[in-house]
């Protein structure tokens, strides 16, 4: 029984490692986990990573920070990780994953999105407490500002539905089947022609810190601390502010 | 088997065993890992916490309903396409098996463009009655249903199609209506056939995540059945979600262990 075992962990190991030579091109590959918001700007600095480094193929796994912070410190091959929140970096901080400390590259500030038009005549945040809502879970940053934002305009409303992450909330708002939404100002700007943005007084408003940092353990540490730059460099924050991020 | 059949046969090849044994592997080891990382010392707090019981409430009031939908309208389907011959018979049969093979949040996308408030039909169910679907406990038994149904509707049809008809044709010939036939001959002798698709159908329905989430939403008490309710702990306290998994494991073993003795080994 035991040598029995010995043989299929051992076959399933070999089949691991030649599935994993037979993807392979020559080409360098870096994995960034990186937050649902970040899925416009990030998309396009690989574009200009892989013009920049013609050797290397960057994938990036888009999803809830909190999610992606859980799945690093359970030991995910990722290189490089860029949350919407401080609280799920130092999750894989506090699980001594990072190669080096994290740097802080954007503000995100939240807004209502409704559905073009405005059918359910959303005004403002206090308006929130009679019209069918959606938001993040609170476990995600999205959500748990979004919560916070709730709180500073003194609004005891619960939403329709706790949504996995921004870009459902957003998906429900364009779809008709909630007239708001509280969703990040780059994603309401990303999705312009489909929904329109009330905005919030910043004195009710929550602003949210992004930071990212390469992971430890990673076989690209080189080019993970490229990622890095690129992104707090001029060049990624004018990617990042054309999108409507704000700089730290 | 007769005990000395090994000897008659040789050993088992290992070309089957070894497969056999990593499939076996691949099904139980995770399952055992919840048991071993359960947090077995907090377990009754995680338990207490109200999450969990409206969760799991609602996961088994929305199960039951779900599977009582299935077996009013599900065993009629079954029977119609068993036992009656219509034009389109086949391609109906292929249709209603699609969400057996659908991801689940494709059956949610679908749902919500169909059901939803802004839906090819849930417009009119808005305007014509109020109602809406999203968001309510009501969708959750929808997007239950609709992914569970073909599980109830397989095992039925196949009890139906392979219970002897001629049966039928001795009910008829004594005078009996095709009404009172199905109560008393078809249904009694297609009954285990039933039950074991209803309990497919039942175990599907309470592990549905991606069309109740995508087409239902996400809310305590409404929307949050048991395995949303896990993804969300996993996010923010891994030790309650796996106390949770624990409890739906344990209940799902439960009650197949208690069906198959009630009924199962009876009938089957």
């Amino acid at each position: 029984m035991r040598r029995w075992l010995a043989v299929v962990v051992a076959s399933l190991a070999l089949a691991s490692s030649t599935t994993g030579c037979s993807q392979g091109t020559d080409k360098a590959k870096l994995t960034v986990f990186a937050a649902s918001s970040l899925t416009a700007t990030f998309t396009s600095l690989e574009a200009q990573f892989e013009r920049d480094h013609p050797s290397v193929d960057v994938v990036v796994s888009f999803g809830s920070s909190t999610t992606l912070a859980e799945q690093i410190s359970a030991g995910a091959p990722a290189d490089v990780i860029a949350t919407a929140d401080g609280t799920s970096m130092s999750v894989v901080q506090d699980a001594h994953q990072l190669a080096s400390a994290p740097v802080r590259f954007a503000t995100n500030t939240l807004v209502i999105a409704v559905p073009a038009g405005n059918p359910g005549d959303v005004t403002g945040v206090r308006s929130l407490a009679a019209t069918d809502f959606v938001m993040c879970a609170v476990s995600a940053p999205c959500g748990a500002a979004g919560a916070q934002l709730l709180r500073n305009a003194g609004v005891t409303a619960d939403p329709k539905s706790f949504e996995p992450d921004v870009a459902a909330v957003l998906t429900k708002v364009e779809l008709e089947e909630a007239d708001a939404g509280i969703v990040y100002v780059t994603d309401a700007r990303s999705a312009a022609d489909k929904v329109d943005a009330v905005p919030v007084p910043s004195a009710d408003n929550v602003v949210n810190s992004y930071f990212v940092a390469p992971v430890t353990g990673s076989d690209q540490a080189p080019l993970a601390t490229a990622w890095v730059n690129l992104v707090t460099s001029p060049a990624g924050t004018s990617v990042l502010a054309k999108a409507g991020f704000g700089t730290p | 088997m007769r005990p000395d059949s090994a000897h008659v046969l040789g050993r088992a090849p290992a070309a089957l065993v070894i497969p056999a044994v990593a499939a076996v592997a691949l099904l139980v080891v995770p399952v055992a890992a919840v048991f071993v990382r359960a947090p077995w010392s907090t377990l009754p707090e995680q338990l207490s916490k109200s999450g969990a019981s409206t969760a799991l409430r609602l996961s088994l009031e929305t199960t039951l309903i779900t599977t009582a939908v299935c077996l009013l309208v599900g065993v009629p389907m079954s029977w119609c396409l068993a036992r009656v011959d219509f034009p389109g018979r086949r391609v109906v049969r292929a249709l209603v098996a699609l969400p057996l093979v659908l991801p689940p949040v494709v059956g949610g996308v679908a749902l919500l463009l169909a059901f939803g408030r802004n839906g090819v039909f849930g417009r009119a169910l808005d305007s014509a009655f109020g109602i809406t679907l999203p968001f309510t406990t009501a969708g959750v038994v929808v997007a239950q249903t609709f992914v569970a149904l073909p599980f109830l509707v397989i095992g039925v049809e196949g009890a139906f199609r392979s219970s002897d008809s001629r049966y039928d044709d001795a009910a008829a010939s004594l005078g009996a209506t095709r009404w009172y036939m199905f109560r008393r001959v078809t249904v009694p002798l297609a009954l285990p056939g039933i039950v074991s698709g209803a309990v497919l159908c039942w175990a599907r329905a309470l592990g549905e995540f991606g069309a109740t989430i995508t087409f239902a939403g996400n809310f305590p008490g409404t929307t949050q059945t048991m395995p949303i309710e896990i993804y969300n702990e996993f996010q923010t306290d891994p030790d309650s979600a796996i106390a949770l998994s624990l409890v739906l494991i344990v209940v799902s073993v439960l009650i197949l262990v208690l069906l198959r003795e009630r009924w199962l080994s009876g009938v089957s």
